[in-house]
């Protein structure tokens, strides 16, 4: 028996149709799967109930033998074999690698093109390898948890990778078998995950700023995003990749060594106990004022004030990192909306306070910071993959006006229609109106109204080369593609010559969102406007060809094929449409002369046509002319 | 006539509807589709129908309309946990033969 879960309103699927999607936080030390279950975020624990999955593979000369806890568990026996923190590498080069300045203990080799390779056990892995065990261990669970294939997933990346990070990641999830439906900066999806997105959309206020304060184990992130019309956009990152809840826990075992008069120089079993104790002193004090600690055989008693002054300086670090990416997106404190909490580091009080001093507001985080990154990617994965259709979440990266282009007639042809997600690719065929036509201009509109008059123009360009042909002959093929940016690319081809041409545009480019709103509105109050003016147009431009036509055919074969009373039958009819043409409003009207006509000329079009076929065959004789 | 629901399934769908912050209860229905004849419903209700009949089952509201009623008497809403898996099961005595998956059924 499937399992089901409540669906919205009006929402439940067909049988068969629930998409499974989850949302993954690939971290460097640990990693997350979240999913949306009736309409709720939920972390996909393991069987043994554990949230988290320890960003470690280990390798034996078979393969890999374990990945999470378990690989963990063979860090000190077996380092060179165990790898851990390989998000540092992914995407990056040798050269890069030796720059990092990170003491990675393990056997590094380049292949051909100097991506850096891991000596294992087994033999040689690439850091996409190593991550793929990760997103496929992953995948199971979820696979596990939701009762069959996955339909896709959403997987969280810094805000500050780049294009090689980002393929990279989404290589290592084709390789676990795993379709990306999109990748999500980490940031975005803290912001997603509070909701942040919606509220906006129902205020409609023009753009917020926020701030993701992301203090992890290892590493610091501050990332400054601006909210407008449900978009983000990323406008400074900043941080300190050496920088965590690792170094709170070595400030407070430095301190315990020497309380405890112990010397400079620790073996590597004393260490561990200091740092043991001190993790957790650090974690009891995010709820105690004080805490004694038991650490050989020696009782200490460490308060919240004094911890605080051990980590002053750790915080005030990032706060000089936050300042930092303030300038450079050229932004006032002053100016940021809200400030949202990321990483285990956060709950301790001392860093919330001072955050909230550095901002003056108050940050988000009720929920479980560890947690967040994920639950956000799982809310957008539940939206991309199709199971909520709410029109607030579609707000986000969407087209907000069609996109179309001009056809004869002054109508627009709408190619991309607005609410669709991006990234977006549509093509459709178009042909040649004239004899002999080798040009055709291209005119891109964005807008949903009928008349290109009612449209925005957002960019004219011409494919020329078109070979010649009888009218309606070639098959010029128009592709619009809008990528993740909102960049919209629109291609012209003419498939039978291979001739093309293209032009890049920024659809969104200055249009406000009172203006987007206003011709939204006018689109929906002219609709019956607008269908009978498209109706009009087009019998308008059926009436033109009908007349070019006629009038070319009369010209050449009037006088051989016609006698006078049929000629001037013809002849006034053709004046009617002529006139109807420039003047009537009623494309009924309209449409029935265009019938009219065309029955008059019936008996000319049959008479041209055996006049033609005789010409064809004259002086033939049966035997050619069957041929 | 009745519809009833398992105590476990009852805090799931109280736990769901206060999550939501807005709704009257849940819709339980049948309709026609699917590899085998019918399938299930299962949705949140912000606003009930005249027609709908209403079953109370401790502070929740089963909404059900007429027609699915027919196919769905006796039924009682239960949350299970299959493994990782979990989620809510319809214990339908009416069904005679379902589809391997059991999305779908014949009466």
């Amino acid at each position: 028996m499937a399992l089901l879960q409540i669906s919205e309103p009006g929402q439940s699927p067909q049988p068969h149709q629930r998409k499974k999607s989850v949302g993954i936080d690939l971290g460097t030390t640990n990693s997350l799967v979240a999913t949306v279950r009736s309409g709720i975020e939920a972390i996909l624990p393991d069987e043994q109930g554990r949230d988290l999955l320890p960003s470690v593979v280990h390798y034996i000369p078979e393969g890999v033998s374990c990945v999470g806890y378990e690989a963990a568990e063979h860090n000190s026996t077996d380092p060179l074999n165990t790898l851990s923190s390989i998000k540092r590498l992914l995407g990056r080069g040798v050269d890069d690698i030796k720059t990092l300045g990170d003491t990675l203990p393990y056997e590094f080799t380049s292949d051909e093109g100097g991506m850096p390779r891991i000596n294992t056990a087994y033999g040689v892995v690439s850091p996409i390898q190593v991550s793929a065990e990760i997103l496929r261990k992953l995948a199971g669970r979820a696979e596990l948890a939701l009762g069959g294939m996955l339909d896709g997933a959403v997987i969280t990346v810094p805000a500050y990778f780049d294009d090689a990070q980002r393929q990279a990641t989404k290589d290592a999830a084709t390789l676990a078998g795993i379709k990306v439906l999109r990748l999500l900066n980490e940031p975005t999806a803290a912001a997603i995950a509070y909701g942040l997105d919606t509220e906006v959309a129902e205020d409609e206020s023009q753009q917020r700023l926020i701030a993701v304060y992301d203090l992890g184990g290892g590493t610091f992130d501050i990332s400054i995003l601006r909210l407008s019309k449900g978009v983000f956009e990323v406008l400074a990152t900043g941080g300190d990749s050496a920088l965590g809840g690792d170094d709170f826990d070595h400030a407070i075992a430095n301190w315990l060594r020497i309380e405890l008069a112990m010397g400079e120089t620790l073996d590597v079993v004393e260490q561990r106990i200091l740092l043991e104790a001190a993790k957790s002193a650090k974690q009891e004090l995010s709820q105690k004022e004080q805490v004694e600690i038991e650490v050989l055989e020696t009782a200490l008693v460490l308060t919240r004030e004094k911890m605080h002054e051990l980590i002053d300086d750790l915080i005030e670090k990032t706060l000089k990192a936050c300042k930092r990416s303030m300038r450079d997106a050229k932004i006032d404190v002053n100016s940021i909306d809200e400030v949202v909490l990321v990483g285990g580091s956060t709950r301790m009080p001392s860093v919330s306070e001072k955050v909230t001093e550095l901002f003056g507001l108050k940050p988000k985080c009720s929920i479980d910071p560890d947690l967040v990154v994920a639950m956000g990617a799982a809310k957008q994965a539940d939206v991309l993959v199709g199971n909520n259709t709410d029109g607030d979440m579609l707000l986000l990266d969407v087209i907000p006006l069609s996109l179309g282009i001009e056809t004869m007639g002054g109508l627009t042809e709408k190619i991309i229609h607005r609410n669709t997600t991006i990234p977006v690719a549509k093509a459709q065929e178009f042909t040649t109106f004239k004899d002999g036509q080798t040009a055709m201009s291209i005119h891109v509109v964005q807008g949903d109204r009928e008349l290109v008059s009612d449209c925005r123009s957002l960019a004219r360009f011409e494919l020329q080369g078109i070979p010649p042909m009888v009218a309606g002959g070639a098959k010029i093929q128009v592709s619009y593609q809008v990528d993740a940016d909102g960049l919209l690319n629109v291609s012209a081809r003419e498939l039978s010559s291979g001739v093309e041409s293209r032009i890049e545009v920024k659809p969104s480019y200055g249009l406000s969102d009172n203006e987007i709103t206003q011709m939204l509105q006018d689109s929906f109050s002219h609709a019956r406007d607008d269908m009978r003016l498209r109706g009009l147009r087009e019998q308008q431009v059926e009436a033109d060809r009908m007349l070019e036509d006629l009038r070319a055919a009369i010209e050449k074969d009037g006088q051989s094929l016609l006698d006078d009373s049929e000629l001037q039958c013809l002849h006034l009819a053709l004046d009617e449409l002529q006139q109807l043409r420039e003047n009537s409003e009623d494309h009924r009207q309209l449409a029935a002369q265009i019938e009219t006509v065309g029955k008059t000329s019936e008996e000319f079009a049959a008479r041209r046509m055996d006049a033609s076929i005789k010409q064809a065959l004259a002086g033939l004789s049966l035997d050619d002319a069957l041929k | 006539m009745a519809i009833t629901m398992t105590s476990a399934a009852e805090s799931h769908v109280v736990r769901h509807l206060e999550h939501r912050d807005k709704g009257i209860g849940i819709r339980l229905g049948v309709r026609t589709t699917g590899c085998s004849g019918l399938s299930y419903v299962l949705e949140f209700v912000d606003k009930k129908s005249d027609e709908d009949v209403v079953f109370k089952c401790g502070d929740v509201q089963l909404i059900i309309d007429p027609k699915s009623l027919v196919y769905l008497d006796g039924t009682q809403l239960d949350y299970v946990k299959e493994g990782l898996n979990e989620g809510f099961e319809f214990k339908n005595p009416n069904v005679k033969d379902e589809c391997g998956c059991g999305e779908s059924f014949h009466i």
